[in-house]
């Protein structure tokens, strides 16, 4: 975290006063500035009593109760249901893994020995394991459901565990696998989800919910990440052609608004493909997120290459590396660690994007949640989904920016030179 | 003649290689406008702008333009595109004003106005617009109650059927009445459009207040202290001294926002205003012209863009602070 640059004249002699006095300093510098403070907690009081009162008063959590596997997974068919289980807990695993084995590195700002568990992460570990344990109960989940969850949960924290308590003495190259296990899971993934192969197939029309809503936004992440490298290669390359057209590209791409996009996919995508061999709905809104995220992702990716100072070229290319290899093994990992929090921002605004699918039919989270509450059933208790979809979305969302900044920390420059 | 091969030579390489690229995308955009052509005529939809001029037969709830069914398609998608600039223009008031006033809270040296302003950023941005709008437009403004119960002070009045603002009409100030017909006031914003623009300008106002804090930020820590030991405080600090060098690094930043905001007003579908989208998607399934419909929107919403760059370029000239 950076430093705010802004001086706080106060902040040296707060460091050494008493916890009131600190309070004090914080809430009231000054008679106007109480008064505001006394306005701001009454005002915070009062919004947190009144959400309060509503969620545990008027609220009717039957909605939620009643169709969070609709919510989940769609209309994904209740017989085939274990392989979504069997992936999810694979996933627990490997985030848990990943998470012990960051942490096992010592940190770039830090001369010390790297923590089991550093402060935050003791945090996060129990904010999740409370989740974990309070979630089944407060959504009244049956028995079943309630002991894969806390599985879940434990198979993460313990992954955290192993990999932070004995990551260090693995070699370098255990770190590199576990990064290769996240496309093979991925892969691993697409087949549980979708059958075949031995498997029975379950057509994507009948994924839904959640799941849809991760599995376009990771799909449109995963193909618009080399897609936007050639883009931005291909916008500051200095063969004419190649430059022009990528820029021609990016500013159409960016001048548009996306859901004109998915239109142009769900209506004229048919038009142009010979004779009605027009791909599932589905995966044409999937193709257009992706060749969209592309052209945001390639500015990204551009604003990191013109931070590479041209020495760099200059001094691979003087190395007897030709062209390619240099841009490959010298200019452009260099830039992507500059732009990862730009690109990481990207991927936040896409996952947030693929909300728009429920515009033209498709049942993402928020299509499967609208679908819900146009339920006469339901009627009137539209407050309580939003809010478990605005948590989700924020959870999604936030998690993202938080390991884009543990992994910016990772990636420093002066935690590579601290290892050799 | 060296012995360098044709296909090694560093002059010919290039050249060949843009060749190359472009002999691919010229193939395949010529295989694409084939299958177009080819499937519009089976269709029977080849390019045509005769439609334009058809009666819609439909209806806009509220417009600039004077409009009814019996108008053509071309005067439905120009009353749309009018309520779309409306909404931008009001929602780009809006959000500076609120991001500038976030993104300064964040260097109080009140500390809870501090955090205040950071969880109103983290939240907003970390929620989808489309899912921000549902729920102003459902949740909120629906709920509204209407009629003597509506809620508001003597200029504004906030009920189930809209947003009632005081305002000169017949030449003398007018305050929201309540009549037998329902309040009448000298401004009046439908529900849809004042949910619409709640949304926008508390979205967009989130990362325009990141925009503000990035540029203040840059402002090197010496010029508050220079500032404050000629004995300026807080607010003039910022006013005279701060600001004016943020704004070099804010308003790039500005221009960014400003357009993402115009894109993101095409999602005024949720909250059911008609905009120049939603006209459009209602044209096409009248119509069936795809292909003309999308060329329409997609002329429209880069020319907003290129105008709303070029005015920002304007101002961005005339806050660069010329160095000697």
């Amino acid at each position: 975290m950076r430093k705010r640059s802004a001086p706080s004249p106060i902040a040296f002699a707060a460091a050494a006063a008493s916890p009131l006095k600190r309070l004090q300093r914080q809430l009231a510098p000054s008679a106007a500035d109480a008064l505001l403070s006394l306005g701001l907690v009454a005002l915070i009081l009062w919004a947190a009593l009144q959400l309060l009162g509503w969620a545990m008063g008027r609220a009717d959590w039957a909605v939620v109760q009643l169709n969070s596997m609709l919510l989940l997974v769609g209309r994904y068919p209740l017989a085939e249901q274990w392989r979504l289980w069997l992936l999810a807990l694979l996933l627990a695993l490997q985030a848990g893994l990943s998470w012990g084995l960051l942490r096992a590195w010592p940190r770039a700002d830090r001369r010390e020995q790297a923590r089991l568990w550093p402060r935050h992460d003791r945090i996060a570990g129990l904010l999740l394991a409370l989740l974990a344990l309070l979630l089944p109960f407060a959504l009244h989940l049956a028995g079943p459901l309630q002991w894969r969850w806390w599985l879940l949960a434990a198979v993460l924290l313990a992954g955290r565990w192993a990999a932070g308590r004995w990551g260090q003495q693995l070699p370098r190259r255990a770190l590199k696998l576990v990064a290769v296990l996240w496309p093979l899971l991925y892969l691993l993934g697409f087949w549980l989800i979708g059958g075949g192969l031995g498997l029975a197939a379950v057509s994507p029309g009948d994924w839904g919910g959640l799941l849809l809503t991760l599995l376009m936004a990771s799909f449109a992440m995963a193909l618009s990440f080399p897609l936007g490298v050639l883009l931005a290669l291909g916008r500051r390359s200095s063969l004419p052609l190649l430059r022009w057209g990528s820029v021609a590209y990016i500013e159409f791409i960016r001048g548009a608004p996306l859901i004109t996009l998915l239109f142009v996919g769900q209506n004229i995508l048919g038009f142009l493909l010979p004779g009605g061999a027009s791909p599932d709905r589905i995966w044409r809104a999937a193709w257009v997120l992706t060749l969209f995220a592309a052209a945001y992702l390639a500015e990204a990716v551009r604003s990191g290459l013109a931070a590479v100072p041209p020495g760099q070229l200059e001094a691979a290319r003087s190395l007897g590396l030709s062209q390619p290899q240099s841009m490959v093994l010298v200019v452009i990992p260099q830039a992507l660690r500059v732009a990862l929090p730009a690109m990481v921002g990207q991927f936040i605004a896409l996952l947030q994007d693929t909300t728009l699918l429920s515009l033209i039919g498709l049942l993402d989270l928020l299509g499967t949640a609208r679908g819900i509450m146009a339920n006469p059933e339901f009627l009137g208790h539209s407050s309580e989904l939003y809010l478990v979809l605005a948590v989700l979305y924020w959870g999604c969302c936030a998690s993202l920016g938080l390991g884009s900044r543990a992994l910016e920390r990772r990636l420093d420059p002066r935690s590579v030179a601290s290892r050799r | 003649m060296n012995g360098t091969p044709w296909w090694r030579d560093r002059r010919v390489l290039p050249w060949l290689l843009q060749a190359g690229v472009g002999l691919a995308v010229l193939v395949v955009v010529a295989w694409l406008m084939t299958n177009l052509v080819r499937n519009l005529s089976a269709a029977g939809l080849l390019l045509s702008w005769r439609w334009l001029g058809q009666p819609a037969g439909f209806d806009l709830s509220e417009t600039l333009l004077p409009f009814n069914a019996s108008m053509s398609y071309g005067r439905a998608l120009l009353a749309g595109l009018l309520n779309t600039l409306r909404v931008i223009v009001f929602a780009l008031v809006g959000s500076s004003l609120l991001g500038l006033l976030v993104g300064m809270a964040a260097f109080s040296r009140n500390g809870l106005l501090r955090g205040l302003a950071r969880v109103y950023v983290e939240l907003v941005r970390n929620v989808p617009l489309l899912l921000q709008l549902l729920f102003w437009y459902f949740v909120v403004f629906l709920a509204l109650p209407d009629g003597a119960a509506a809620l508001g002070w003597p200029a504004l009045v906030l009920a189930k059927s809209g947003l009632y603002i005081a305002g000169f009409a017949d030449g003398r100030w007018q305050l929201p009445q309540l009549l037998a017909s329902g309040w009448q006031a000298p401004v009046h914003l439908s529900v849809e459009f004042a949910a619409l623009l709640t949304g926008l300008i508390t979205y967009i106002g989130a990362f325009i207040a990141e925009v503000v804090r990035g540029g203040i930020a840059s402002v090197p820590a010496g010029q508050w202290e220079a500032a404050s030991s000629l004995g300026l405080h807080g607010a003039a600090i910022l006013r005279h001294i701060v600001l004016p060098q943020a704004l070099r690094v804010i308003v790039p930043g500005l221009t960014n926002q400003y357009i993402s905001l115009a894109k993101a007003s095409s999602l005024a579908l949720a909250c059911g205003f008609t905009d120049l989208y939603s006209v459009a998607e209602t044209t096409l399934n009248q119509t069936g012209r795809a292909v003309e419909v999308v060329l329409v929107l997609l002329a429209a919403y880069l020319a907003i863009d290129l105008l709303i760059s070029a005015a920002m370029n304007g101002l961005n000239r005339l806050v660069q602070v010329r160095e000697r």
